[in-house]
């Protein structure tokens, strides 16, 4: 993408002013989509995004710019700014000496999705309209999208560091609408990979469809959510952002720096159940949260953060590690060459419990059962978390009976994971997702267990 | 300190360059062929300081194009983030080749111009185009100092100055041809207090088209009281109520509301208000209109993504559905005219539908006033979830909530850990009062205090 050479003077550009550290994150991306709706391809879309973002630090302060031109001349006048930005004085000249490190690849691609005819692509999104539609005449609108991403990746800085990547991405995004005498409902399913398009081999697109159509028509009949605190019982591999919320967040390390976490000082400590065990892991192959370096360079890794409730330690990256005196821990993210890094998830997950998924719901007299979670958010310093029931149901004498209409569960992260009291032995991943920090989305990944929450707030208004 | 240019990087103000890199692309449409470009650039600083530091400072540059062409009804687009000759060439090239790909659809097509004058507003000013780096690094270090002092429990988890500018310029093979440059800039704090092993957060914020707008005391005083006023809160018992919902909290609602008279979402069968023009479905003293040429409104504008002028809409008059927001396309196909809604979110994208900048017509009487008359309720300071828990769709509502009882007329303890629900058909019928107290803020709709009745409360 650019010269080494290049990079090293760019570098050496960034430190004249007597920085402590200088870094250059370059990326070219280039992305296609494909959106039905309405029966009808609206529109095929190929885009292109290629930059680099300079980052310069002296002391505690941070300057950061960017830059759309990656010649010697851009890249030299984005340092010289990102420079000034963090400081005044004048340092002198100081050159790095970089060494390239092995790139790791988590997966192994066979067929970049960029090689495949923009019409495989739109007919993948005609089977998925099919599909979702032919699944019951309840099913009157389909709205679909098909997205695919190649991010090359060169990250270099003053310590030496040189590392690249080379990130594919698949997405596919289906949402239904039912209608009937109680109005309208919706479902939606979703999968993504970091993957290539060999993968459609095995991936069952039309059956994602189907389970979205599924979802919408059961909602006819869904009656009020209850409202107030019962044991919530979330089914294998659709929960992981109750994790994501309720205590994620909460163990990363800029929060926890600031003291403003409910997890901050508690290392050592049980946070929570004895049942728990919780890992942020960017390693694994084709997960949607997968990288091979970070956004920072550093090597993903698997880091394990709660060991049977007991809190472990905390997710990194290059500021907070440096402020602390250790290694970064893979988890220095950024949205693009536009942003900069942060402390962020990659692939989060509650390891496999010993209960039987059917005993935990018959061990339940009664409650709710959540089959597919929506979105959440959390504010860390309290603790307190939210997150949406898409497909939800009663849980009467031990047995799911009755769908329920949407709403929000609330919790408290520290209290929630206390009260986890049955985790089942039935570990799946769940659906992609999209978490936002301080207005930056990064891909992230989240699994878990069959589990059982003892008391949880279902937001709903039936009493 | 070496001073960072922040605006915009063209040194003419006409908009001669985007417009001609514009034309440019227009000018190549073959017959038959419709061409829109949309090129945009822009630049945004934002200083962070934290404990008397700058802990960041960024400054960072954007520009780029997005390419719609449209052919036999069949639409295709492509973007990139640069404004380089030989990418807009391969830009172009890659939206015809995708137009290959489109749905014929008898509806498709860029908008015309229509007529409609445009309403001048001032959405530029060389005085924050100007304003020296050094200033904007004090004003973030006097509103972190400002909250510090607002009250002894309170931490600050960090202090912001930030500002944005930018140009963009839209042409079509349909005549359609506008520029508009626009910028503005922000304070905001976000800030812990802390009694006990307790901690409690909150956030103030000032917007201004100038630095001289930004009101920082009120800014570090909202953020301490939102912080403060929660220190003690408990899980309250689940219960029906009157809720008061404080201006922040009705302009997120408000939002909502707007998807759901969204022209694209009808003409698709996705709002559950699409067939309910000329039904009563609020109280007769409800009015909620859309008005971008109101110069009050953070988001006020001249002209819409499409390039047509901004104008005002009632879309809810006396408490009677009036009108859905179009851009050409949802109109074209309602068998109505665009009501300048379309809305574009930068070059990566073609222009949706969207309100542009919202408002209840507003009563009379302040939040106090409207608490005084309620014996038994709730005033909600925050919500949380809105994207999970509401769904625009079935109308279900269902939001995390944060704020303080209402006992007697009088706010009383504060409360946490619980969900206000009810569904958005009913919450619009429901609506007992509007308050005075309307408040222009950084969102495209401005808060007011509503009271809104029977709102189911859960908690323990």
């Amino acid at each position: 993408m650019i010269d080494h050479d290049v990079v090293e003077r760019t570098i050496a550009e960034a430190l004249r002013t007597g920085a402590d550290f200088a870094e250059v994150y370059a990326e070219d991306k280039r992305n296609t989509s494909v959106a039905l709706d309405d029966g009808r391809i609206e529109q095929v879309t190929s885009g292109r995004d290629r930059g680099a973002g300079i980052r310069v630090i002296k002391g505690d302060t941070t300057g950061f710019a960017h830059t759309s031109d990656l010649s010697e001349s851009g890249l030299a006048e984005a340092a010289r700014a990102a420079a000034a930005a963090a400081s005044q004085g004048d340092g002198g000249v100081r050159t790095v000496a970089l060494s390239a490190s092995a790139a790791h690849r988590p997966n192994t691609i066979a067929t970049y999705p960029e090689d495949i005819a923009k019409a495989a692509k739109v007919e993948l999104m005609q089977r998925v309209d099919e599909a979702a539609r032919s699944f019951g005449s309840e099913i009157v609108q389909v709205s679909a999208g098909y997205g695919d991403s190649r991010k090359r990746v060169l990250v270099v800085n003053s310590d030496g560091l040189l590392a690249d990547d080379d990130v594919v991405r698949l997405l596919v995004r289906i949402s239904a609408v039912a209608s009937g005498d109680t109005g309208m409902q919706t479902g939606f399913q979703s999968m993504g990979r970091t993957v290539g398009w060999e993968s459609f081999d095995e991936i069952d697109v039309e059956g994602l469809a189907r389970d979205a159509a599924r979802q919408a028509i059961v909602k006819l009949k869904a009656r009020p959510a209850p409202s107030g605190a019962m044991p919530v019982v979330i089914k294998n591999g659709t929960g992981g952002v109750l994790f994501h919320e309720a205590c994620g967040h909460g163990l990363e390390a800029d929060h926890v720096q600031k003291g403003a976490s409910v997890y901050a000082g508690k290392l050592g400590e049980l946070v929570a159940s004895p049942l728990v065990t919780l890992v942020d892991d960017g390693t694994m192959a084709t997960e949607w949260g997968t990288l091979g370096i970070d956004d920072e360079g550093h090597t993903t890794r698997r880091n394990v953060l709660i060991e049977d409730g007991v809190l472990v330690d905390y997710m990194w990256d290059h500021i907070r590690a440096r402020k602390d005196g250790r290694e970064p821990s893979g988890n220095g993210r950024r949205q693009s060459y536009m942003h900069l890094p942060m402390v962020r998830m990659t692939n989060t997950y509650v390891m496999n419990g010993e209960s039987d998924p059917d005993d935990i719901v018959a061990q339940t007299e009664s409650g709710v059962y959540v089959a597919h979670l929506g979105g959440g958010s959390v504010n860390t310093a309290t603790g307190d978390f939210v997150f949406g029931m898409n497909e939800a149901y009663l849980i009467e004498n031990g047995e799911i009976t009755e769908p329920l209409r949407e709403g929000n569960l609330i919790g408290n992260g520290p209290q929630v994971l206390r009260d986890i009291d049955l985790l089942g032995n039935d570990f799946a991943m769940g659906n992609p997702g999209t978490c936002g920090k301080d207005g930056q989305g990064v891909p992230v990944g989240d699994g878990q267990p069959t589990l059982r929450v003892k008391s949880l707030t279902i937001g709903g208004t039936a009493s | 300190m070496t001073d960072l240019a922040t605006g915009p990087t063209s040194d003419r103000a006409d908009g001669a360059e985007l417009l001609a890199i514009a034309d440019r692309v227009v000018a190549q449409a073959k017959t038959g062929e419709q061409i829109e470009a949309f090129v945009s650039r822009g630049g945004d600083t934002e200083v962070r300081v934290y404990q008397g530091e700058v802990e960041h400072f960024v400054s960072a540059q954007a520009e780029g194009i997005g390419i719609r062409v449209i052919r036999d009804g069949r639409t295709g687009f492509a973007y990139a983030g640069t404004l380089q000759e030989s990418a807009i060439a391969e830009v172009l090239a890659e939206a015809r080749d995708n137009v290959e790909f489109g749905t014929a659809d008898e509806w498709a097509g860029l908008a015309e111009p229509d007529g409609v004058a445009a309403t001048d507003q001032t959405l530029w000013n060389d005085e924050l185009a100007d304003f020296p780096t050094d200033r904007k690094i004090e004003l973030a270090m006097e509103l972190e100092r400002l909250s510090v002092a607002a009250d002894s429990r309170l931490r600050i988890d960090e202090a912001n100055y930030a500002d944005a500018a930018g140009e963009a310029a839209v042409a079509t093979t349909t005549g359609i041809r506008q520029w508009g440059r626009e910028n503005g800039c922000y304070v905001s704090v976000s800030t812990l207090a802390d009694d006990g092993d307790e901690t409690q957060t909150g956030f103030g914020f000032s917007v201004g088209r100038t630095p001289e707008a930004l009101d920082l005391a009120r800014a570090a005083r909202e953020g301490a009281d939102r912080a403060t006023r929660l220190l003690g809160a408990t899980k309250p018992a689940s219960q029906r109520t009157t809720v008061v919902l404080d201006p922040f909290v009705t302009a997120q609602f408000l939002s909502i509301i707007a998807s759901t008279l969204n022209g694209e979402a009808v003409v698709k069968g996705r709002s559950l208000f699409k067939d309910r023009l000329g039904d009563e479905v609020a109280p007769s003293f409800v009015t909620l209109v859309d008005d971008p040429t109101n110069p009050l409104a953070y988001t006020a504008t001249d002209v819409d993504g499409e390039g047509l002028a901004a104008r005002r809409n009632p879309l809810i008059e006396g408490g009677v559905l009036r009108k859905f927001t179009h851009n050409s396309y949802s109109a074209r196909r309602a068998g109505t005219v665009s009501t300048g809604n379309a809305v574009r979110g930068g070059f990566a994208g073609t222009p949706g539908v969207g309100a542009l900048a919202l408002s209840l017509v507003p009563g009379t009487r302040t939040q106090a006033e409207l608490v005084a008359d309620i014996d038994d309720g709730l005033l909600v300071q925050s919500v949380s979830g809105i994207h999970s828990g509401v769904n625009p769709i079935s109308g279900d509502f269902s939001t995390g909530a944060a704020g303080l009882m209402i006992r007697n007329g009088a706010v009383a303890e504060p409360v946490r850990e619980f969900t206000i629900a009810s569904t958005l058909q009913r919450m619009l019928l429901d609506i007992a009062e509007v308050g005075g107290d309307i408040d222009w803020l950084p969102m495209r709709a401005a808060g007011v205090s509503l009271v809104v009745r029977d709102v189911t409360m859960s908690g323990s």
